[in-house]
């Protein structure tokens, strides 16, 4: 067997169904492998929006999320990509060609030292120098990517490894690390510690995180929650561990998000953090969330504990294996009633406040409505810009939506490769794709992807012709002096969908709001919407 | 901020030095000196790093740096538990007449001649840091044509702290 074909096994091996990606002349070896195979190819229109669509398929899936690319410039287009998934913690495998084992460092077409651009935002990364070494080194890639703190693992082949005899192919059952044993459980003391603690607890409060969802723990934290009426926070990637309509939810933290979440924060006597890491745009001073409170981190990695926030009991392991160890202990549930009522009525009587024109089409409330107006178990993908804040702040979030979006990277043009990818993982569900104009500009090559790979997507573009966010930005600290944030210059995007086949719907008020919104979610071809917001109008 | 010696157990990867002085650069943390190499099994390296920083910081250095995929061990040599040594090269020139000056003060300090030139004197010395350090400004009435430090190493005292490979 050939190199290629082993690397092509392999994934077939790990249960692979579709590779997200782009050819050139030195990873034609497994282009051509895999047209032997059942797995899916879905040719995107570049490279970096391939590891966005592996991206949103294994945010959806639940596994891993492959990419491939050709050396040069296909590699380093991915790079953005890598780094994304890396600032979310997204577990993906990233296959590239490298050019022939013999002229590496040499400077031929299309040579550039990918495992060295990437190096410090991969999980791992190898370089492969024998071909027989690839069953071993694909199998540790997934083990790799998918465990403790998920994250993208690359693994760089030159075209004349893939195309070396191996031998008999023989594909490891599991992945021997010496050096890599990542936490599982967590420490028996420590979980009694917070049984404990939450026992005593007058005002608790969970603060999930993105890994929650990671760890697919969002079942284990709503029974925490609700079996002892524990208020939730979330932050930008935790999002959907909670319904909105729950009593029990209070919203996203952060300088963008909902002050009754902030308020919840700063006035809990314990705070729950679990597959979260206090990040600058969380919490902006890491102390309100230690000072004069209990604080409890749990996270699958060693390094966020106390990196930006000191917590009072640290516990290192999987979301979903220490919620149910926790979950299992005798807790006597606090009565969180005052506290509770106390975060509702602050939230009744502040309220978030209307701030473009009228005339205009209200993002908060073209948000709310078409949320609220699609199903259950449908995903939302949301891009950045002002586009983000105000879906994370009035998105209508039932029982099982699934709300992702780039959080530490913030990379615009992550939500239609990202939609692409999750149609992949979720053939049936509703899947819709929010952007503003700029970050639509960024990945409206991928229309033909979403045409060609029948990968259905229902499209809203807030088009406020601006880089909103900059602008926002611009306004409050350049005293309204604008800089290179308008976007003139088209397209008509009532002619750019009909150039691709793609329905077109536009809102130009709320006055038709709620009819267009059931045209735009009915049926299952792609629409674009697009929804004219206030240029004045801030998050 | 005192200098804190970290040693380090890594799988002997391609790369893996790369990937350990690259974390330091870009979060920022400071490499006084590093020196690596193999260990009785081949394929672990040990690795010295001498660091600065506070206890927060170098809490933060060893999670990130035990975090990396390659990395088996990591622990700080604190002084009173730990040997350290460093060796140290250095090229005086010397006519013949300085010859003896500079052989009498390497005797000081059990310095080895390693090389004698028509114009110059290689001397290798080995200690640690402080012996070092006034080995050299010993040294200060002549010309150092050339001087090659390895950095720190060491390792800790007894048995108790030993990492077993296997």
């Amino acid at each position: 067997m050939l190199g290629c074909e082993a690397m092509v096994k392999s994934l077939e091996k790990e249960g692979v169904k579709y590779i997200f990606g782009y050819p050139g002349a030195v990873i034609c070896p497994f282009f051509d492998s895999l047209l032997d195979s059942d797995i899916e190819t879905v040719l995107v229109r570049t490279e970096q929006n391939a590891a966005h669509a592996a991206s949103g398929y294994a945010r959806i899936s639940g596994g891993v999320g492959v990419c491939v690319a050709t050396s040069g410039p296909g590699a380093l287009n991915l790079l953005t990509g890598i780094a994304t998934a890396f600032a979310d913690s997204i577990p993906l495998v990233c296959i590239t060609g490298q050019v022939e084992s013999d002229q590496i460092g040499s400077d031929v077409f299309q040579e550039a030292d990918v495992t060295g651009a990437c190096e410090s935002f991969v999980k791992y990364s190898y370089y492969v120098t024998s071909a027989k070494e690839i069953p071993r080194i694909m199998k540790e890639a997934f083990y790799i990517a998918s465990s403790g703190r998920r994250g993208p693992v690359l693994i760089d082949i030159p075209v004349d490894v893939q195309n070396e005899e191996i031998g008999e192919f023989r594909y490891p059952d599991k992945a021997v690390l010496r050096t890599y044993k990542p936490t599982v459980s967590g420490h028996a003391v420590q979980i009694k510690k917070v049984a404990k603690a939450l026992s005593r607890a007058k005002k608790p409060l969970i603060y999930a995180g993105g890994g929650v969802h990671l760890a697919g723990a969002v079942s284990n934290l709503r029974s925490l929650a609700e079996n002892n009426g524990i208020p939730v926070v979330s932050t930008m990637m935790g999002i959907s561990v909670m319904p909105t309509d729950s009593p029990l939810y209070f919203g996203m933290v952060g300088n963008n998000g909902a002050p009754w979440a902030n308020k919840a924060v700063a006035e809990a006597d314990l705070i729950m953090m679990i597959g979260a890491r206090a990040a600058d745009r969380a919490v902006s001073q890491p102390e309100i969330i230690a000072d004069g409170k209990t604080l409890i981190h749990i996270d699958a990695d060693t390094a966020e504990i106390g990196k930006n926030a000191m917590p009072d009991i640290p516990l290192v392991g999987d979301a979903k294996a220490i919620l149910k160890q926790i979950n299992a202990e005798e807790i006597k549930t606090p009565d969180t009633a005052n506290w509770l009522r106390e975060l509702t009525e602050y939230r009744e009587s502040h309220g978030w406040k209307k701030k473009g024109r009228d005339g205009f089409v209200d993002p908060a409330g073209i948000l709310e409505l078409l949320t609220s107006s699609m199903k259950d178990d449908s995903v939302i993908t949301v891009d950045v810009g002002q586009n983000q804040i105000w879906s994370c702040n009035h998105s209508v979030i039932k029982s099982g939506t699934r709300f992702i979006t780039s959080g530490g990277m913030g990379t615009m043009g992550y939500s239609l490769p990202a939609a692409i990818g999750a149609r992949k993982a979720a053939r049936s569900k509703q899947i819709v794709s929010i952007c503003g104009d700029g970050a639509f500009h960024m990945c409206m090559c991928e229309l033909s992807t979403m045409m060609q790979t029948d990968a259905p997507v229902k499209i809203v573009v807030l088009n406020n012709s601006r880089l909103g966010m900059v602008r926002e930005y611009q306004h409050y600290h350049y005293n309204d002096r604008l800089s290179a944030v308008e976007l003139a210059g088209g397209p008509d995007l009532s002619i750019l969908a009909g150039a691709y086949g793609i329905k077109y719907m536009k809102l130009e008020n709320m006055d038709d709001a709620e009819e267009t919104v059931k045209g735009f979610l009915s049926g299952k071809e792609p629409v674009i919407l697009e929804c004219m917001i206030d240029p004045e109008d801030l998050v | 901020m005192n200098n804190k010696v970290l040693q380090l157990l890594v799988d002997n990867n391609s790369g893996v030095l790369s990937r350990i002085s690259g974390l330091f650069a870009r979060r920022g943390y400071n490499i006084e000196s590093i020196s690596a190499g193999v260990t009785a099994i081949p394929k672990f390296t040990r690795i010295t790093i001498v660091t600065t920083g506070d206890d927060e910081i170098i809490e933060q250095i060893k999670n990130q740096v035990a975090k990396l995929v390659d990395v088996r061990d990591i622990k700080v040599l604190e002084p009173h538990e730990s040997v350290y040594r460093e060796l140290v090269l250095v090229k005086v020139r010397v006519a013949p007449d300085q010859r003896q000056g500079v052989i009498s003060i390497a005797d000081v300090f059990r310095a080895n001649i390693i090389d004698v030139g028509p114009e110059s004197l290689t001397v290798e010395l080995t200690g640690k840091q402080d012996k070092i350090e006034a080995f050299i400004a010993l040294l200060d009435g002549y010309e150092i044509l050339e001087l090659a430090r390895t950095g720190l190493t060491g390792l800790g005292r007894g048995i108790s702290n030993v990492t077993y490979l296997d």
